[in-house]
């Protein structure tokens, strides 16, 4: 059944000059795509979230539809309930921490689904209480990826994207990411999507990991 | 300033604050049209925005004459349904100087649209927000400075508005006599060297106050953020 699956996804991308074809079929919490840079990881976490179309194809998380090219259902990125970090972080210039966080703030999951962590929960598991009143351009690289990630979590995400969020790290500060995103695993149990071309980094990250050449 | 002068800048100022008050949306939608996806006539809208840049103000005036005189297809339908004339009134010095002052507008506005981050706007979509709030909340904001800049840049063109103004709307005093054109019929007159000086010196004093300010809002609204885009950008 597709919907005992975190993730179902079936779908041709177009990646540079060419179409990719990527099948995801994946029932662990953490499924890790693997691949060298240029294999389009990030068109196919942009697919899911919305913010480019496929080909064709399917994507199912959860159980839910976020598209079907050949039923012609495609719902927008505002109704995907995608917690998409990206790997530039994207965070608001103009904006303060604390209202970055805001910016997505739902009380309520988009598919239903158990509440997880509170606001402040999620600043105290990610460590960005002290952060709240600064404003993006101040903070440092590990900062921004947790303010992102905590982003991310306000918005009360139906699933994750990450998209190499250790990269440009210092081997400690990404360590701290590594447990982060393994206690995110454990502790909120949302499908987590994430693409790497470290191999090290997806096996300590220790879910399903489905190569992607 | 003596009663006259006073009442010549008080009439270019109005001329000029509701000129740009009025193009302020229009200016910003164009632009923001014209920082979007291509679209086909694209490059039309955009030499017709430009236009009034590179033809002589004179024919301008013309243009403006055949569209919104009495007689004109804009110009009768408006004093028909909404009771605007635009022949030898104020509102015709108006409208003059927001044609002219609309490229300037327009382009500042534009490169501010087109430096804000797209991806940052995708980044807002995935957080729950419609197209709209998007644009409201990003894209917006992150384009104030180009929006200061342009009104001011457009506030300082409308005041030194001429041709387009003396050909469409007249030069009648207390009317459509704004600065400059005050200062071309001082000149008319022999022995009016003073008066002239006088004006010109107003006109001077206006100029550098808007330039001053628009530089400052500029600063200003960029206060805060990775990048604005400056008057000197234009």
């Amino acid at each position: 059944m597709p919907s005992d699956l975190a993730f179902d996804i079936d779908c041709r991308l177009r990646v540079g000059d060419g179409i990719r074809h990527y099948h995801i079929r994946s029932g662990a919490a953490l499924t890790s795509l693997v691949g060298p840079s240029g294999v389009g990881k990030t068109s196919l976490l942009n697919c899911v979230a919305g913010l480019a179309r496929a080909e064709s194809g399917h994507a199912i998380i959860g159980g839910r539809h976020l598209f079907d090219m050949g039923e012609g259902l495609f719902l927008g990125p505002e109704m995907r309930g995608a917690g998409y970090v990206f790997q530039d972080a994207r965070l608001f210039p103009h904006l303060r921490v604390a209202a970055n966080l805001a910016y997505g703030a739902r009380r309520k999951r988009l598919s239903g689904g158990p509440q997880m962590l509170d606001e402040t929960a999620i600043i105290a598991l990610l460590g960005i209480g002290h952060l709240l009143g600064r404003w993006p351009a101040t903070l440092s690289g590990g900062e921004i990826r947790r303010v992102a990630i905590g982003r991310a979590l306000f918005s009360r995400p139906s699933f994750l994207l990450l998209d190499e969020p250790l990269v440009s790290l210092d081997p400690a500060r990404a360590e701290e990411m590594a447990q982060l995103i393994i206690s995110i695993r454990d502790e909120l149990r949302l499908p987590i999507l994430h693409v790497s071309h470290d191999r090290a980094e997806v096996e300590r990250l220790a879910g399903e990991v489905i190569e992607i050449a | 300033m003596s009663g006259a002068e006073w009442e010549i800048v008080r009439l270019s100022l109005k001329v000029s604050v509701v000129a740009i008050l009025v193009t302020l949306p229009l200016a910003y939608g164009l632009a923001w049209v014209l920082a979007g996806r291509a679209f086909p006539g694209r490059v039309l809208v955009d030499a017709l925005v430009h236009l009034p840049l590179v033809l002589p103000p004179v024919v301008t005036g013309w243009l403006l004459l055949l569209l919104f005189g009495n007689n004109g297809p804009v110009g009768a339908w408006m004093g028909e349904n909404l009771g605007i004339g635009f022949v030898f009134r104020w509102t015709g010095a108006a409208l003059a100087a927001a044609i002219m002052a609309l490229p300037l507008m327009v382009r500042a506005m534009r490169l501010s649209i087109e430096a804000v981050d797209r991806r940052l706007v995708g980044a807002a979509r995935t957080l729950g927000a419609s197209r709209w709030r998007a644009f409201a909340t990003i894209t917006l904001p992150l384009s104030l400075p180009g929006i200061a800049a342009g009104t001011m840049l457009g506030f300082a063109r409308s005041l030194g508005e001429f041709g387009a103004t003396i050909t469409f709307a007249s030069n009648i005093p207390g009317e459509t006599r704004t600065l400059p054109l005050a200062i071309y019929s001082a000149l008319q007159v022999p022995g009016t060297d003073v008066a002239v000086a006088r004006l010109a010196i107003i006109s001077i004093v206006l100029s550098l106050v808007a330039l001053v300010l628009s530089e400052w809002l500029v600063r200003r609204s960029a206060l805060g953020q990775a990048e604005g885009t400056r008057l000197h950008a234009f």
